[in-house]
């Protein structure tokens, strides 16, 4: 029999799903606790919304699913939600408009074509939109959520990188690009490449030199980085409001003892971002990412309402948590064996058994139930129950649910 | 070389040049000139070659999906497949160096530039090439109408940007349209499957097209998509649609052998049109009809089109309609008139060396098979809800752009096709095993423009004049 799952997705088997849903449930109550209330957007979306300039790359509107929809004879394509920031965009500006400050979560699937079919195209992450409030407090305290996750799920050596949309953009407008280069070398960039930056002379004198500054590779530690930035802001000030940004934001997350490295190359496929940019790392893979995104909901027709935001990658964090994360004082399961005369009383003792919080299911077929540590038989005549303890490899005997409740709990 | 090769070669446009390049390489194949009527050749030089001939646009596709080891087709069709389909296998081997054409983004002269960002309508030939285009020049937003032919005639009234071929160097196009963008230059070339490339001597077949080839794996340099300039199109608001609305009835006729039949229907009801047929190719005759204009356009795009609000009526095929219909259970299209011509069964033709007699059978043998049915047609939806109505299974829809009973044995297992007399299935050793239902030509109407108060009542003259001259007729 051929494998009949289509190339590029995943099952996830009830062993992952373990695993997913401690993740979830990790980002949820950090997110809860935060103040960031959950919201849900539907699958399909309007194409439109991702293609216009300052959404998505070229590049990773190459990659989404659209198609047209039954009521499509107009030509409107609709797609598989590529993304998740944006959606939440559209859901404010249709929604909450009105509302200004929004701190909302989300937990979703989102579809990207992926060549080889190695790596799924449909991916679940967890994200966060801080909508309404522009500052470096926010953008830090979103950075700390992130990492209050990573934490909570038992990541603790994650690596945070940063980069700054507005430095990058002013950079290449001081370097005489038109306004379609401009965008052309952004979008490089944001795909991973930020050698394109080096390859670009500019001739303007203290650009270049600030230029290579910023890239090179030794250049990571914060005091490098002050410097260089300084050097920049002194030949370039009309860069002073964007490094002043990126300034404050570090100098908070130094206060608050949190380490990091620039590195210019990040976004990966998200033109949006306009403030600064940020991914966690564990060792090479990235676990999640985000940034600040002002012009994105102006863009895409709300109100001039500046925005920020970040997701976690649950595939990549699921192959990476440590089975001991996953350990909690699991319930005491039962397996039940009724005898066909006395089926009801069956059903009606695993529910008792569910409201005490056991996990009890029936004997089905040949097989027990893997790690029981109780065998419940429920039968017809006296004793109408058989309780065995099968670690211990006890037997008692009982009448009444009352009984058995009893002797579980001795 | 390798016990058995597959080429297809094209008709059409590329058939002369490329029936002299095989003739310069002594192939020897007989029967590949413009009035041929077969399908399969064989070459006298290489016994081991067969080769079947194709629409342009089905090379890549057939070349892709394995069924030919190599093929001979201009890149617009090969760039048109890989821009929305990366990873299809195909390779380019060989720019050929003749066919040479251009694809330009051409717009109506009289749009002038504008700022505005509204919807822009592509009509064009080449879908996925367009949607590149879109997308890559960041057209906030914008709808392709993907069609059969006859592109240059939508703008400015239909569409704001069509995307055409042409030659090289052309500045000025039919109905004062102006390119404002070459999106891909292009020639004939040979292209192979990847895994044929990998796997099989093709070194022989290779080398007698010219020194050197079997070592050119380089892509053609001189084909290939232009870097998008930074400027989006942009089209001003009087171009836009709503230009002509108000009370003015848009009507579509068909161009090809509809024209005969149609202007004969025309004739009985009185309305004059001048240069319908047009020898010259005018795909804008004028109506003796007060408030009425009128475009020729292929049958096969006129649904898509009145659904749009492009044309309020149209003459087309109710195999049409209902190919439209079935992708678009809700669109506002109605058949108004039954115009009793052209009519056509749409039937499910099988090889007559397999042994299915009806659709169950056909089910069931799919049912043994561990590889999918290949289900050829130019109906792709109508192809497909036949399959799905009948759950034949594990299957697979090839579009295809004419002459589809070639497809079938190699290429195809069913075909969903039009008859109307059964005989060319017949000569091809091909044998009916359903009928899907008849199709006539048909009047069709856009149901808002119906029911709109300034267009209700001249729509309604129409549609009587075209329902006495059918039941006089």
């Amino acid at each position: 029999m051929r494998d009949q799952r289509c190339r590029g997705t995943r099952d996830l088997s009830p062993e992952e799903m373990i695993r997913f849903r401690f993740i979830e449930k990790a980002f949820r109550d950090c997110c809860l606790q935060w103040g960031y209330e959950e919201v849900r957007t539907p699958t399909l979306e309007y194409l439109h919304l991702f293609a216009s300039t300052g959404t998505l790359t070229p590049s990773m509107l190459g990659k989404v699913y659209s198609f047209l929809d039954w009521d499509g004879w107009s030509g409107e394509r609709v797609v598989l939600r590529p993304d998740g920031t944006i959606p939440v965009a559209r859901l404010y500006i249709d929604s909450m408009g009105d509302s200004g400050l929004a701190k909302l979560s989300y937990v979703s699937n989102i579809f990207i074509f992926e060549e080889t079919g190695k790596e799924s195209r449909e991916r679940w992450q967890g994200g966060v939109e801080l909508i309404g409030v522009s500052s470096p407090l926010a953008d830090t305290e979103l950075m700390i959520l992130a990492s209050e996750v990573l934490k909570k799920v038992g990541l603790g050596n994650i690596e945070l990188r940063l980069c700054h949309g507005g430095l990058i953009r002013g950079l290449l407008h001081e370097l005489g690009l038109s306004p379609g280069e401009e965008t052309e070398v952004f979008d490089q960039i944001l795909d991973g490449d930020a050698a394109v930056l080096a390859t670009i002379k500019a001739g303007k004198p203290g650009l270049d030199e600030a230029l290579s500054l910023l890239l090179d590779p030794k250049g990571k530690s914060p005091a490098f980085l002050k410097n260089s930035m300084g050097l920049l802001a002194r030949s370039l000030p009309q860069l002073k409001p964007a490094l002043d940004n990126f300034g404050n934001i570090i100098a908070l997350l130094e206060d608050l003892g949190y380490s990091y490295r620039i590195d210019l190359a990040s976004g990966r496929g998200f033109e949006y971002y306009t403030g600064v940019i940020f991914q966690f790392f564990a060792g090479k893979e990235k676990v999640g990412g985000g940034g600040r995104y002002d012009a994105l909901i102006p863009l895409m027709g709300g109100k001039d309402v500046p925005a920020s935001g970040f997701a976690l990658y649950f595939d990549h964090l699921m192959n990476l948590i440590e089975p001991v994360a996953l350990t909690e004082p699991a319930a005491q399961r039962i397996s039940v064996d009724a005898e066909p005369e006395a089926i009801k009383q069956g059903f009606d003792m695993v529910s008792r058994l569910h409201k005490e919080g056991y996990v009890a299911e029936f004997k089905l077929g040949a097989k027990e139930m893997a790690d029981a540590e109780w065998r419940l038989d429920v039968r017809s005549k006296a004793p109408l129950f058989i309780l065995t303890d099968q670690v211990e490899q006890r037997r008692f005997e009982a009448q009444t649910a009352e009984e058995v409740l009893a002797l579980l709990k001795r | 070389m390798d016990k058995q090769l597959k080429i297809a070669l094209p008709k059409g446009r590329l058939l002369g040049e490329t029936a002299a390049l095989l003739q310069g390489a002594d192939w020897g194949l007989t029967g590949y000139h413009a009035r041929a009527r077969l399908y399969r050749l064989e070459s006298e030089m290489f016994p081991n070659l067969s080769a079947k001939v194709f629409h342009e646009k089905d090379i890549p596709i057939q070349v892709a999906i394995g069924n030919y080891d190599l093929g001979i087709c201009g890149l617009d069709w090969v760039e048109e497949l890989l821009v929305k389909y990366p990873s299809s296998a195909v390779i380019k081997v060989k720019n050929l160096e003749y066919g040479e054409g251009v694809l330009y983004m051409v717009a109506a002269r009289s749009d002038g530039i504008s700022t505005e960002e509204g919807l822009v309508r592509i009509a064009t030939e080449y879908p996925n090439l367009a949607e590149s285009f879109a997308l890559n020049r960041r057209l906030r937003r914008f709808s392709i109408f993907p069609l059969w032919g006859g592109a240059e005639v939508y703008p400015p009234e239909s569409a704001e940007l069509a995307l055409i071929s042409g030659k090289a160097g052309k500045r000025s196009f039919g109905y004062d349209l102006i390119p404002i963008s070459e999106v891909l230059s292009f020639n004939a070339a040979l292209i192979a499957n990847k895994n044929s490339w990998q796997t099989k001597d093709l070194s022989q077949v290779l080398a007698s097209l010219g020194d050197g080839l079997s070592a050119d794996r380089k892509q053609p340099s001189s084909a290939g998509v232009r870097s998008a300039p930074s400027e989006k199109p942009v089209i001003s608001p009087e171009a836009r649609r709503g230009k002509d609305a108000g009370a003015t009835v848009r009507l579509a006729l068909p161009d090809g052998h509809q024209q005969q039949p149609t202007l004969r229907l025309l004739n009985r009801a009185g309305i004059e049109v001048d240069d319908y047929p047009s020898k010259r190719g005018n795909r804008r005759p004028v109506a003796k009809l007060e408030g009425v204009t009128i475009k020729v356009i292929r049958p096969q795009d006129m649904p898509l089109q009145v659904a749009n609000g492009n044309f309020d009526l149209a003459i087309t095929g109710k195999d049409w309609l209902r190919e439209h219909l079935y992708q678009f259970p809700p669109s506002p299209v109605a058949e108004l008139i039954d115009l009793k011509f052209g009519k056509v069964r749409i039937v499910a033709v099988a090889s007559k060396d397999l042994s299915v007699t009806d659709a169950y059978s056909l089910k069931q043998l799919n049912a043994e098979q561990s590889v999918p049915l290949r289900v050829a047609s130019e109906y792709v939806n109508i192809a497909d809800k036949y399959a799905r109505d009948n759950h034949l299974g594990m299957y697979r829809i090839i579009p295809t752009w004419g002459a589809t009973e070639a497809f079938l044995p190699e290429d195809a297992d069913l075909l969903i096709e039009n008859t109307q007399t059964g005989r060319t299935i017949a000569r091809h050793n091909l044998k009916i095993i359903d009928t899907l239902f008849e199709s006539t030509a048909c009047l069709i109407g856009n149901t808002n423009s119906i029911s709109s108060s300034s267009k209700r009542k001249r729509i309604k003259s129409i549609t009587e004049m075209l329902r006495r001259a059918v039941e006089n007729g």
